[in-house]
């Protein structure tokens, strides 16, 4: 049996890769590779831990519902992107600085 | 070493690998390739610390999902994307790369550390005999628990999706009136 503090030790590390792209990219779409990652570093967390929660499940029943919330979000966050790219013809998110027309 | 730890170190180097790769390398569509290689092994993590429906539900809905919505989305965006991003410096970004390498390894650090102080191993909810064991029917009991014990989260869910089919579908229209 693997103990918990491997599974949470590959999490920090895949959370601060996430954090790393969060900070250093130029591309909207990298950047929501990175936001991804660091979602997938706190779902193995809850999984892990959830192994020793066998009547409420409660680390599994999270994370199915935060795949779902992810799934969702980066929806509508590429249509947003899409929409971006339409109205200032880049997705470099230094150059999106007006909300309005 | 047994082979449940091989294969977990199998696993961890390769979602660290894959992901360092995403993050490195230059070119959109390999990051996008790479995230999915990250995604699969994460999932082969989610069944050895028995989430085996968990890492079904990975598969489908990030591989099949949000991959092939990463995919479209830069493909309807022009060619210009597919070309290595402009790496023009702007004046504008506060966080070049060596802050924020320096910022990534100081929070990995700290991470690690609490991790170490905080003894996750010796915990009582841990060390206590309520674990999953591997004949387990974990997909009876998500079941179970998904109708009774989180029943309010399931529908919330359900409503939510709806919100963010409408929102999506409202945002990537084509305005008609122009």
């Amino acid at each position: 049996m693997i103990p918990l503090s491997n599974f949470m030790m590959l999490s920090a590390a895949l959370f601060v890769i996430g954090l790393y792209a969060v900070l250093v990219k130029r591309n909207v779409i990298q950047l929501l590779i990175g936001i991804e990652f660091m979602i997938n570093a706190a779902l193995i967390n809850f999984v892990a831990a959830g192994k020793s929660d066998k009547n409420y499940m409660g680390g599994q029943m999270t994370a199915l519902f935060t795949i779902v919330i992810a799934a969702a979000s980066v929806a509508v966050a590429l249509a947003i992107i899409l929409n971006v790219y339409k109205y200032y013809k880049s997705i470099d998110p230094d150059k999106l600085n007006k909300l309005r027309d | 070493m047994t082979p449940e730890q091989i294969i977990f170190y199998v696993f961890a180097a390769l979602v660290i690998i894959s992901a360092l790769l995403a993050v490195v390398v230059k070119s959109l569509v390999r990051s996008i390739f790479l995230f999915f290689v990250t995604l699969f092994a994460v999932a082969g993590l989610f069944v050895l610390s028995l989430g085996d429906f968990v890492a079904v539900t990975q598969i489908i809905v990030y591989v099949g999902g949000v991959l092939v919505l990463m995919l479209f989305a830069f493909m309807l965006s022009s060619k210009e994307l597919l070309n290595t991003l402009e790496l023009v410096k702007t004046r504008y970004s506060a966080v070049q790369n060596i802050p924020a390498i320096v910022l990534s390894l100081a929070l990995f650090f700290i991470l690690v550390f609490a991790l170490v102080k905080s003894n996750v191993n010796q915990l009582d909810w841990i060390n206590g005999g309520n674990h999953l064991s591997v004949s387990d029917n974990t997909v009876q009991i998500i079941g179970i628990n998904l109708m009774t014990n989180y029943l309010f989260p399931f529908e919330v869910a359900s409503v939510f999706l709806m919100m963010a089919l409408i929102g999506a579908a409202h945002l990537a229209r084509k305005d008609k009136a122009e």
